[in-house]
């Protein structure tokens, strides 16, 4: 049984995508058989991020209707030989996720993975709904700003309901927050919302805080998942995110203002 | 004050504030999560209701809906303000 993690957020380009690729290679690289797909349907991103757009052959939707099966749609990745993409479908029907559907690829996947990662569509409509519905667990993605934060507890709200193991009379999923883009400089400045202004607001746990940076679309202008940039501090706050999500104790890094040196103290603020 | 002096004012730090923000409208979210869709409708009616008698802010009527058992229990606050009348 392979255990299913939505990637969410409620608003729109706070970094689901960006994260989904990133726990998914780094669990992979970790020896655990992982799926990741993409639940945008629509709007295709995940593949580029990864760097696989060209070999994308059949998607999601295909795999639903029974145009393809499972085998032929997934995406080998290149560089970690445990991972594999599902790609959304291009179509512009938003009702192409059925829930038999989305129920039946993540049996089928449950079979062979150890981790489904499910990159969800910002929002809160079918695809987003679809993404969460079957998850085991949640990591909602927020950047240190008002709306993000507050769509987070929006998504927290739906997480709380409207999942199957709620419906099936069980407990609500664990969400786990991932503070992304976060700068420390603006935070202590008194201009951006700290680590602890979110935590204390939407009282979830912390899975890790990624800082703003410019590793990130180095990564996807690549086509590489940013967690492989192992020199990057966005590449390492995510190994160290990867490593908490499998249970190990890591200390942020990355959330302190660096400390000035002499031109920093001549020149700053 | 007027509204674009905000941005001129040696101000309170704009995150304290964002946070401030946040807090109220949260709050005020979940309260309505999971409540029947009538809600929001009946609180602005209270609202008004209550307005013939004392002046009263716009947050001044605070709805949640809990659960015990079987039962709904539908709990209403009104805050009156200081000085009554
Ligand atoms: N830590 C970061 N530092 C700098 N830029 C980032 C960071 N995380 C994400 N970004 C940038 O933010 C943009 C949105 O990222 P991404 O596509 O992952 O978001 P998303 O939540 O999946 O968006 P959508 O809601 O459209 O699916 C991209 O341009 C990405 O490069
Ligand atoms: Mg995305």
């Amino acid at each position: 049984m392979a255990r299913i993690v939505v990637i969410t957020s409620g608003k729109g380009g706070v970094g689901k995508t960006t994260t989904s690729a990133a726990i998914a290679t780094g669990l992979a690289l970790r020896g655990h058989k992982t799926a990741v797909i993409d639940f945008d349907v629509g709007l295709r991103n995940l593949d580029l991020i990864m760097g696989c757009e060209r070999r994308v052959v059949y998607d999601f939707v295909n795999v639903i209707n029974g145009d393809a099966n499972l085998k032929q749609a997934l995406i080998r990745d290149k560089r970690a030989e445990n991972l594999h993409i599902l790609p959304a479908s291009q179509t512009r029907d938003k009702d192409a996720l059925t829930q038999d559907g989305v129920e039946r690829v993540l049996n089928e996947l449950s079979e062979d993975f150890e981790y489904i990662i499910c990159d969800s569509p910002a929002g809160i409509e079918r695809g987003a709904l679809m993404a969460a519905y079957f998850a085991d667990e949640a990591i909602v993605v927020t950047n240190p700003e008002v709306s993000s934060v507050r769509d987070s507890d929006r998504i927290l709200g739906i997480l709380a309901s409207k999942t199957r193991q709620v419906e099936q009379g069980g407990e609500p999923i664990q969400g786990r927050l991932l503070l992304t883009r976060y700068a420390a400089e603006r935070a202590a400045r008194g201009e951006m919302l700290s680590i602890e202004d979110v935590g204390e607001i939407l009282a979830i746990d912390l899975l890790g805080v990624i800082p703003e940076s410019q590793a990130v679309l180095n990564a996807s202008n690549a086509g590489l998942p940013v967690v492989l940039d192992e020199e990057s501090d966005a590449g390492q706050a995510y190994q160290d995110a990867v490593d908490r999500f499998l249970g190990e104790e890591r200390p942020l890094r990355f959330v302190d203002v660096p400390k000035k040196g002499f031109f920093g103290r001549l020149f700053g603020s | 004050m007027g509204i674009f002096d905000y941005f001129r004012q040696p101000r309170q730090k704009s995150a304290s504030v964002a946070k401030e923000r946040l807090q109220i409208i949260v709050a005020r979210e979940r309260a309505a999560r999971g409540g029947p869709d009538y809600l929001p409708a009946m609180q602005q009616e209270l609202l008004q209701v209550i307005r013939k008698y004392v002046k009263v802010d716009d947050d001044a009527v605070q709805m949640n809906v809990d659960r015990e058992g079987d039962c709904e229990v539908l709990e209403l606050n009104i805050t009156l303000p200081d000085d009554r009348g």
